[in-house]
């Protein structure tokens, strides 16, 4: 089969302006393909960022929340409740809103605030500059140094700024894992400061943080959470129901499927009808093959390869296009979203495959179907 | 006659049902012994190509029987069939049907590459082929640097290069001219033609008799007739 595999490929590769063409549209459907889901995957990455960065175990919250950043406050019994149910190690309430934070050039710049336990500060980031313990000195604030960043003139330590006519002042520069998906500055304080400073309805806690004892109290909270009349999650549960919020909610989901499956279409047509015209051109060969004795599994092998081949090549050129664009992105935007995920790079390989497997169908139906008495017969 | 390469009898052929029922074979039988070169002559439509399809395991009939060397070909399954071309058949097309992408060394070693040989040995013995057919230092080329007569070479190159008992030739000389289908031909007769080979031609050139051993006639699907001394009819 060796023999064969390499006179397929010859046959495939010597055939440059087709093998250009099927190339350039694999290549090009796999690079929108990844591009758009590696979009997505960043959209999702980021709409998640604070259930990341503060990595509770659970959240309990308002059953109508749909997601992290529509949080609806709770009254603090929730809290009290929270901590006295069986299986709670510890409960910690947690501040999760926005804010317009006046700069010393007296523009304005919208903000999300974080407003961390005060007893325990549970969820508080990493600081690359300041110690944390100043997030309790007066007015103290500690800024999340990512690519929104510079929005807030990049302050360092020592910074003011005005919130609701409240002085702000940076007592600490911090790093997280993800930062916002609106592209807006993340300031940190205390819980307690975060609701004296940022008006608010007459409930304020967003979110309780929960740690169980165990795994295996789960379900138990869960249940006296849900008796309470909320609902708790898990950290997953909550970055799926953020992902399910904006791929079914947004109508982003849609749109992404929507350009995922044009993409696919292209990929299909450009490759599907260049394969077929390529098996076309060689059918007669192919028959004289078949009447030299090649059996018609062989053939359906060859144009397999050939197929495969061209589907796995464009895969690589196309996933390595969408790398470099993402690179380069990255490079001039820090904050670019896309993010190129093994779950992106597998519905790309999937619908390639399956563009190869129907490029391939088409041709093998047409090779299988020509008899060599044909060729005789002219 | 030598010892027998093919057997035919009773060989009847029919394409379509009822009404457009077209019969192209009539209850024909033929012998053709190792170290003949048999011309299969006669109009258009006489069911020459048939005839050689039936003969080379391609189309199969719908009654009588093909012996090739002893074996009853038309009871071998499809990869029995297969393998049985490959290894017994060599086969020259009238359109040559040679892949335009692979140089004519490659070409010209397809029988061996199919027969699994190793691809750089498969090519050297193209090559050798190659020079046999008068085609020296044209092994890379592509098919489309050559001429008609040279396409039709490196064709004969691949139908020998596996050295098939039998050799199957339809219309050699249809799309060359006249010089150079005879030299072809003759070129076939004197080289390629030996006591261990049965060659199977079939035609409508009258040019090129002259290197027949035994011309069989046919019209309406039958054998009408069989012309043993050739050189009275190359001469008529």
């Amino acid at each position: 089969m060796k023999g064969m595999l390499r006179l397929a490929y010859k046959l495939l590769v010597n055939d440059k302006a087709k093998f250009t063409a099927l190339l350039v549209g694999i290549t090009f459907a796999v690079f929108l393909m990844t591009f758009i889901t590696s979009m997505f995957m960043g959209v999702l990455n980021h709409a998640s960022a604070t259930v990341v960065n503060i990595g509770a175990s659970m959240w309990v919250m308002d059953p109508s929340v749909q997601a992290i950043t529509s949080s609806i406050g709770m009254p603090d019994y929730v809290l009290d409740g929270v901590r006295s149910m069986q299986g709670v190690a510890y409960a910690v309430p947690l501040y999760s809103g926005g804010a317009l934070v006046k700069l010393p050039d007296g523009t304005y710049q919208a903000v999300s605030v974080v407003g961390l336990d005060d007893t325990s500060l549970f969820g508080r980031p990493r600081l690359i500059e300041g110690k944390i313990e100043n997030i309790y000195a007066e007015n103290g604030f500690i800024v999340v140094a990512d690519a929104d960043y510079s929005k807030l003139e990049n302050p360092k330590i020592g910074s003011e700024f005005e919130l609701n006519d409240h002085r702000g002042v940076i007592v600490g520069i911090a790093k997280v894992t993800a930062s916002s998906l609106f592209g807006l500055p993340t300031l940190y304080t205390t819980y307690y400061r975060a609701v004296q400073y940022i008006p608010n309805p007459r409930y304020t806690i967003s979110y309780v943080l929960v740690q169980p004892r165990s795994l295996s109290d789960v379900p138990r909270i869960k249940q006296q959470v849900a008796a309470l009349g909320y609902l708790a999650v898990t950290r997953d549960e909550f970055i799926r129901k953020n992902a399910v919020f904006y791929v079914f909610q947004t109508g982003g989901g849609t749109n992404i499927l929507i350009m995922t499956l044009i993409s696919f279409i292209v990929g299909l047509s450009i490759s599907g009808q260049t394969f077929y015209t390529f098996i076309l051109e060689n059918l007669e060969r192919f028959g004289a093959l078949k009447a030299i004795g090649t059996k018609s599994r062989e053939l359906v092998g060859m144009i397999l390869f050939q197929a495969s081949f061209t589907a796995l090549t464009g895969y690589g050129l196309g996933v390595g296009l969408c790398t470099l664009v993402v690179y380069l992105a990255k490079l001039r935007l820090a904050s670019y979203a896309a993010m190129i995920t093994y779950p992106s790079l597998l519905v790309s390989l999937v619908l390639v495959v399956i563009i190869a497997a129907v490029s391939s169908y088409v041709g093998v139906r047409r090779v299988l179907q020509i008899e060599p008495f044909d060729i005789f017969r002219g | 006659m030598s010892r027998l390469a093919i057997e035919a009898s009773g060989l009847d052929k029919w394409f379509g049902e009822g009404e457009a029922k077209t019969v192209a074979l009539r209850h024909v039988d033929l012998e053709a012994g190792f170290g003949e070169m048999v011309y299969i002559v006669g109009p258009s439509g006489s069911g020459k190509t048939t005839l050689l399809s039936v003969l080379s395991g391609i189309l199969k009939p719908n009654s009588g029987s093909v012996s090739v060397e002893g074996i009853d070909i038309w009871s071998l399954d499809a990869d029995e069939l297969a393998d049985f071309r490959l290894n017994k058949i060599g086969f020259v097309f009238q359109d040559y049907h040679l892949f335009p992408r692979l140089n004519t060394a490659e070409n010209a070693a397809i029988p061996l590459i199919l027969k699994k040989r190793d691809w750089d040995e498969s090519i050297e013995e193209a090559t050798k082929y190659l020079d046999i057919v008068g085609l020296k230092g044209r092994a890379d080329l592509p098919p489309m640097k050559l001429s008609g007569g040279e396409q039709q070479r490196v064709a004969i190159a691949r139908a020998m290069v596996g050295q098939p008992d039998i050799l199957i030739m339809d219309e050699p000389t249809a799309s060359l001219d006249g010089d150079t289908g005879h030299a072809i031909v003759k070129f076939v007769h004197d080289n390629v033609l030996n006591p261990e080979r049965c060659i199977i031609v079939v035609t409508h050139d009258s040019r090129i008799y002259e290197f027949a051993t035994r011309i069989l006639k046919m019209e309406d699907g039958r054998i009408i007739g069989t012309v043993s001394d050739v050189g009275a009819m190359a001469r008529n």
